[in-house]
């Protein structure tokens, strides 16, 4: 593998047994991992391509205890990576040799459920579809909606700000959230937001989020939740070209329509789907468009005719709307199995994840198959398309000598192609380790700077999950230096009043 | 005062940069529409109208770049043209303070972290600003977030930024989130409801099909002796007919639930969002508090001849009350909230801070995250109060 992790602390490392014994004396019992066996299960998050067991892993199940075990590590200067079911795809949870990884699975417990104020107080470790199980008797749900629900934590949402295919109508983990309880990598233990929407000094809250375990460990999580919408339809779009999806997915929007989901599939998705599934998808179409409404059955009719006559203005051969909740989700069972059906055209795939603004769908695509071709690597594109999130799977085989190194580097080129045409590296997975060394791409060096002096603040060490994010580890005396303008007199043509 | 007026982010760092090598203080300043909130200061200041305009707006991508110092009214004129919307549903604080309507630039309205009535379900400022560029304090320009409705690279500074009432840079472009503007809106009404009624009553309402995207109690008292409960429905019309007939029957408890007319509807919203039942306030204050304890937080200042009313569900209580500080933070605090003082006399805000005080490691946590920014303080102008405790 290419990545490169800072360097472990020889002197840590020594020191390995009397750590472990620290944190057996803070966490007694079962909750400290020391064994090499025991460790391996530790050793990546869902980004498997990058592996490294942990020195140690440890497993408290009280706030108490997260405070003592990370107030010691800042005491004797060892690292600490935060992890919660470790589903990440960008590395967030990827351990440290000379580090402990602080595993919050045990904080399983949801704590209050208040139908009045309309939200869910949760421990991190509880599942995300765990939240929305826990309210739906009742009518609510818990909106973001990652594909990894029934294994992803609330607290790992919160990390990694996490979206799903609704976040266009819906918004990410970042604008469902309310508060959290964090303690500092110090162990000091604070209560950021609360039940209500405003805060009352400056949004820190909003920076936890989707902080990639950088900045804090999350102990307690306070979630909005929703009434469930009375229904939902989807409709299913073959398109002859990528343009014409791409022109429909524009005038649904101009038209006023904000689909809860709005996904594309290129021909080679359709195709692989269609193969492993086996649920009607067109085969004679460049594109697909699955394009899901909710909310009252009046509301749902109405608008799904709409999208459809949309779709055949803009050309579409096929426009099948469902005819029942059954037909609804064989929709969706291709554009799900998406993922897993690569698996019957290549051994291993990498997924990117970049966002773009729309109207340069085709282009991007044009230019990522220029770049398959040169990289001698076939792509295939899944699209949130609604908002721009793009899911390019980059097919290889690591059975052969430089393919994960080709597909890696692939990969870049696709990221830097998205921040070019005005977009960003990462949508909905993270910058982790996959990313961090293409973030010079999208930020200058002052823009990393701003970004690493909120680090400082919170975690002046840089102990709490180092080498995730920042392609650059600054010390933070060195970031806290004044930038210089040599000398020069401020503007003289500034007008003064 | 002196006054520095850039107009290039050039100027804009330089000016930055020599204050704070001088040890000087700057506020950043759009329209001044909200000048009167925080305690009485002496600092010169940064106007940011030398910013103005439109950047990159395309409707389908639902985002539009503009320069801060922009007014909001030209703003959302703009966006209404094309059927869109800003969905925080921001506001002019100009009226509060006796200013004429259409002071208040997209800037200002994102410092204070401005949002409305659709505040309740649509997000607040900090939802809908996707990326900026700014200079901080330390003289440089940086940028943060990006120009796309989908991002997660990096810190979310525009998060911080929000809110943050200028103490962290100075926000020279902003890319905001915009949606389409809803084709029917739609007012359902209750009348003669008491506080804690009309609490379940929007609780209720919030809790079920109908999606009703703003909720708000009038009072009796400031609304001419009649009390409204209203709830805001808006989307397609076959949608907004059919969730407006499911409130009826779930809320007959309470009591008839009529259709307003809209012209009358549309007028008490705005009234609601620019607070004009308390518009004679001498004392003007803002609670925010999970939506159930809205109702106890007006409990505790009943017996001191306060007048209120809420909005978000109950969640945003505005208040007349003129009695201690204490009393109205500490009843804000026990219903899981906090007290913004928005409007007072000179005297009251000279010794009272405007934002709520937080909890000891939150604030220095807080004064941690802004010497980040601007390590010589030169945005501290004496406006917070806490200035002192933090340097």
């Amino acid at each position: 593998m290419s990545l490169v992790m800072p360097e472990p602390d020889q002197a840590v490392l020594g020191r390995r047994d009397a750590i472990v014994a620290a944190l057996q004396a803070i966490v007694p019992g079962e909750g400290v991992i020391s064994d090499p066996d025991a460790l391996r299960p530790y050793e990546s998050d869902a980004l498997t391509a990058y592996r490294q067991p942990p020195m140690v892993v440890v497993l408290p199940e009280r706030v108490e205890q997260v405070a003592a075990i990370l107030a010691w590590c800042h005491g004797e200067g060892v690292k600490v990576v935060p992890r919660g079911s470790g589903t990440s795809l960008s590395g967030g949870a990827l351990p440290l040799a000379d580090g402990v990884l602080l595993g919050m699975s045990r904080f399983n417990r949801i704590l209050d459920i208040d139908y009045a104020d309309r939200i869910v107080v949760a421990q991190p470790g509880v599942t995300n579809l765990a939240i929305t199980r826990a309210v739906e008797e009742a009518g609510f749900y818990y909106a973001p909606d990652p594909s990894s629900q029934i294994a992803c934590s609330i607290g790992g949402n919160v990390a990694e700000n996490s979206g799903g295919v609704h976040c266009l109508k819906y918004g990410l983990t970042t604008n469902n959230v309310l508060g959290v309880e964090l303690v500092t990598m110090e162990g000091e233990v604070l209560r950021l937001g609360g039940r209500q929407l405003d805060p009352a000094g400056l949004d820190l809250l909003g920076v936890i989020v989707g902080s990639e375990g950088l900045l804090g460990v999350v102990t307690e999580v306070t979630v909005r939740i929703l009434p469930r919408p009375e229904t939902a339809r989807a409709v299913l779009l073959g398109f002859p070209s990528v343009e014409s999806a791409g022109q429909c997915v524009a005038d649904v929007i101009a038209e006023g329509i904000i689909p809860a989901g709005m996904e594309l599939m290129d021909r080679a998705a359709v195709h692989a789907a269609e193969a492993f599934v086996q649920v009607g998808y067109p085969l004679d179409v460049e594109a697909l468009l699955i394009v899901e409404l909710d909310g009252p059955a009046a509301e749902c009719d109405h608008l799904i005719e709409a999208v459809a006559a949309i779709a055949r203005a803009n050309g579409a051969g096929t426009a099948r709307v469902s005819r029942d909740e059954a037909e609804r989700l064989a929709f969706w069972a291709g554009r799900k199995a998406a993922f897993p059906a690569m698996g019957s055209l290549a051994p291993d795939y990498l997924c990117m994840d970049g966002t773009i603004p729309r109207r340069r769908l085709p282009e991007v695509l044009r230019r990522m198959q220029q770049l398959s071709d040169a990289h001698g690597l076939a792509v295939v594109n899944v699209f949130h398309a609604g908002d721009g999130n793009l899911h390019p799977l980059i097919l290889f085989d690591t059975n052969q000598p430089g393919q994960l190194e080709t597909a890696e580097a692939f990969g870049n080129d696709i990221l830097r192609l998205c921040v070019e045409v005005g977009g960003v590296l990462t949508g909905e997975h993270g910058v982790g380790v996959e990313k961090r060394d293409l973030m010079p791409a999208m930020f200058g060096e002052v823009d990393l700077a701003h970004q690493q002096r909120v680090k400082c603040a919170f975690d002046p060490m840089l102990l709490l999950n180092p080498g995730k994010v920042f392609p650059t580890l600054h010390r933070c005396a060195e970031l806290g230096r004044m930038h210089v303008h040599h000398g020069q007199l401020p503007h003289p043509d500034l007008p003064r009043f | 005062m002196a006054s520095l007026r850039p107009t290039t982010p050039a100027e804009l760092a330089e000016a930055v940069g020599a204050a704070a090598a001088s040890g000087g203080r700057l506020e950043i300043r759009g329209g001044a529409s909200k000048a009167a909130i925080g305690a009485p200061r002496e600092a010169a200041i940064l106007d940011m109208r030398g910013f103005t305009g439109v950047v990159d707006y395309d409707p389908a991508e639902l985002v539009l770049t503009v320069r801060a110092g922009t007014p909001l009214a030209e703003i959302e004129r703009m966006v209404a043209r094309q059927g869109q919307m800003l969905a925080f549903e921001p506001w002019d604080h100009g009226n509060l303070f006796g200013w004429p309507e259409g002071r208040a630039t997209i800037g200002g309205v994102i410092a204070a972290g401005v949002a409305g009535p659709r505040r309740l379900t649509a997000g607040g400022a900090r939802d809908h600003l996707l990326g900026f560029k700014a200079v901080s304090g330390r003289g440089e320009a940086f940028v943060g977030g990006a120009k796309v409705v989908k991002n997660v690279t990096g810190y979310d500074l525009p998060k911080l930024m929000a809110g943050s009432w200028g103490r962290l840079a100075a926000i020279h472009e902003l890319s905001l989130k915009v949606l389409p503007r809803p084709r029917m809106q739609a007012t359902m009404v209750l009348e003669g409801l008491e506080d804690a009624a009309a609490h379940a009553a929007m609780a209720r309402a919030m809790g079920c099909h109908a999606e009703v995207s703003a909720a708000a109690h009038l009072p009796a008292a400031v609304n001419d002796g009649r009390a409204l409960t209203l709830l805001r429905l808006h989307g397609f019309e076959p949608s907004v007919t059919a969730r407006c007939a499911v409130l009826p029957g779930l809320l007959s408890e309470h009591g008839p639930v009529g259709l307003m007319e809209t012209g009358e509807a549309d007028a008490l919203w705005r009234g609601i969002r620019d607070v004009e039942p308390l518009a004679d306030a001498e004392t003007l204050w803002r609670v925010s508090v999970p939506p159930a304890g809205g109702c106890t937080v007006a409990a505790t200042l009943a017996p001191h001849g306060a007048r209120w009313f809420f909005d978000w569900a109950g969640g945003l209580v505005w208040a007349a009350f003129d009695g201690d500080a204490a009393v109205i933070r500490g009843a804000a605090e026990r219903a899981g909230g906090h007290a913004m003082l928005v409007r007072a006399s000179e005297a009251m805000r000279a010794v009272v801070s405007f934002q709520h005080p937080r909890a000891a490691g939150v604030m220095a946590l807080e004064r941690r995250v802004r010497r980040a920014f601007d390590p010589t303080g030169v945005f501290e102008t004496g406006r917070y109060l806490d200035e002192a405790d933090a340097d």
